[in-house]
């Protein structure tokens, strides 16, 4: 069984959840801030946190063409929440100058629920995920106005203003959902995601594989 | 809670929010342009106040939550949440927040308090709160009540980090204390700690709050913002550190890239030229007592 490397892009936001669910899947899980950092790892997890300020400090740091690039070769990336924002080709709601990493070929609007206390949490399906519904997270949550043919839906709201809207989705390597998996116990996300990850890897040529496997290391 | 109906205002939710603002810089702003400021400067939220600290200072008289109207631009001006200053005890001051939709609430030391005894009831409120604490004592009372995420008092206004620095100590050192202990003695602890002991227990085995911990109170420099995150700050508040500096857009951007790569000396010497004049200090020590900010709140 090959035990991949996966980062989290450390730059801000909730960083440390994310690497301890990566942990519990078996998987190396480092911080990701400086591109060769980056090119280490073996998939590559975007945190929830402002997407606007991850943003700007990917490109002020240089982290945002090698991102790009990295999600061109087949990097394989799960973003949640403000990932899903980062991993989306289109914006809507956010200021006019916000770049992404892309990718998705999908529509996402920013605060789509609303503001804090329109935050919630709730009960939800996701297609390809066995054990029952997933309770998930939303904090001024995105959610996916428009899919391309080659997006997979995985997950809606049901019921409620906002019944139908999408919220999870897989393209290839990508993922994304609007919540948070990192914030509960469910590793059922992270699973999926890891799964995808050492497919990934097992299918690479030898000598490419695990290059990096065993320096773990915490963010402080 | 009813599995298949959705929930708003859970603990969760409330704690979530400030879990997405790790590693990030939150900003105080007094108007929309500075607001807008901020974002562009990779602020992760801004804080609507009245006037900033420095100003209260200088000004004195009383200091209170912001104009409606203020919060209504600073909310329509930027994508990134908005939180407000309430007056400590002043629970309608929170809830004509709370209807203006603000994402956060700052029950602050750095406004006038409004109650000598009591703090608002928190939990009965939907949109989270940010609390003050000088040590962690403090820090659990303020989450027993409904606090969401922690902050160290500092001595805001001064630009002087000492007294954030005294405070993140205390915090921190009251924590790895209490990891040590046993069950009698976790008993006393509560006691000495006028805390519920519950959550005395809960922070001995988590090693950390159950809420999130950001610093606040003088930090004028990206030098202030990383020393504070090494001393396990999980964020940044800067108040008048960045509109009373002489180039603010520089100097926020500069300790936002601070605050991300705050273990980075190279980084953090980079961001550091060329900022321009900081604010001018206050020193601590000298201030009388009734003009401490962090002795406010109990």
């Amino acid at each position: 069984m090959t035990r991949p490397l996966i980062g989290v892009l450390a730059l801000q936001g909730d960083v440390r959840e994310h690497l301890a669910a990566l942990r519990d899947q078996g998987a190396g899980a480092v911080a990701v801030r400086r591109p060769e950092e980056l090119a280490a790892v073996d998939g590559l997890v975007l945190p929830g946190g402002e997407s606007t300020t991850i943003a700007k400090l990917a490109r002020r740091f240089g982290l945002l063409d090698p991102l790009r690039a990295a999600v061109r070769a087949g990097l394989p990336v799960y973003g949640s929440c403000a990932g899903m924002i980062l991993l989306a080709d289109r914006l809507l709601d956010a200021p006019q100058d916000q770049e992404t990493i892309g990718g998705l070929d999908v529509t996402v609007r920013r605060n789509a629920f609303g503001r804090q206390a329109d935050s919630f949490e709730s009960e939800i399906d996701l297609a390809g995920l066995g054990g029952g519904s997933l309770h998930a997270v939303f904090i001024r949550a995105p959610w996916v106005e428009e899919a391309g043919d080659e997006v997979v839906v995985l997950g809606r709201i049901v019921g409620g203003a906002a019944d139908g809207r999408i919220v999870a989705v897989r393209q290839g390597n990508l993922v994304a959902t609007s919540f948070h998996p990192e914030l509960t116990g469910d590793r059922r996300v992270h699973a999926l995601f890891v799964d995808i990850v050492r497919r990934r890897v097992a299918a690479r040529p030898a000598q490419q594989a695990g290059v990096a496997a065993g320096t773990e290391e915490e963010i402080s | 809670m009813s599995a298949q109906t959705p929930s708003t205002g859970t603990d969760r939710v409330k704690r979530g929010m400030a879990e997405q603002l790790k590693g990030g810089v939150i900003m105080d702003v007094v108007t929309p342009e500075q607001a807008k400021i901020a974002e562009d400067a990779g602020a992760v939220a801004v804080m609507a106040l009245e006037r900033v600290p420095a100003d209260i200072r200088a000004e004195g008289g009383i200091s209170r939550m912001s104009d409606p109207d203020m919060i209504d631009g600073i909310i329509r001006a930027v994508s990134i949440p908005v939180m407000a200053k309430a007056r400590i005890g002043h629970f309608v001051e929170a809830r004509v927040l709370q209807s203006l939709g603000v994402d956060y609430i700052d029950e602050s030391e750095v406004l006038t308090p409004a109650d000598e005894a009591h703090h608002i009831a928190k939990s009965e409120f939907t949109v989270p709160f940010v609390c003050g604490a000088t040590d962690l004592g403090e820090a659990l009372r303020r989450i027993s009540e409904g606090a969401a995420m922690i902050r160290s008092k500092g001595e805001a206004g001064t630009g002087n980090v000492v007294e954030a620095t005294r405070h993140m100590r205390s915090i921190r050192a009251g924590i790895r204390a209490l990891g040590t202990m046993d069950e009698t003695e976790l008993f006393v602890a509560a006691k000495e700690l006028r805390a519920p002991y519950d959550l005395v227990v809960e922070v001995a085995r988590l090693g950390k709050l159950p809420v999130v911990l950001f610093t606040a109170g003088g930090i004028a420099t990206p030098a202030d913002a990383a020393m504070m995150m090494q001393l396990g700050a999980e964020g940044v508040f800067v108040g008048s550190g960045i509109f009373k500096s002489g180039d603010p857009a520089l100097r926020a951007a500069a300790i936002v890239q601070a605050t991300t790569f705050h273990d980075d000396p190279d980084v953090i010497a980079k961001v550091s030229r060329g900022l321009g004049e900081a604010m001018v200090g206050l020193n601590v020590s000298t201030l009388p007592a009734d003009q401490r900010f962090a002795t406010r709140g109990w």
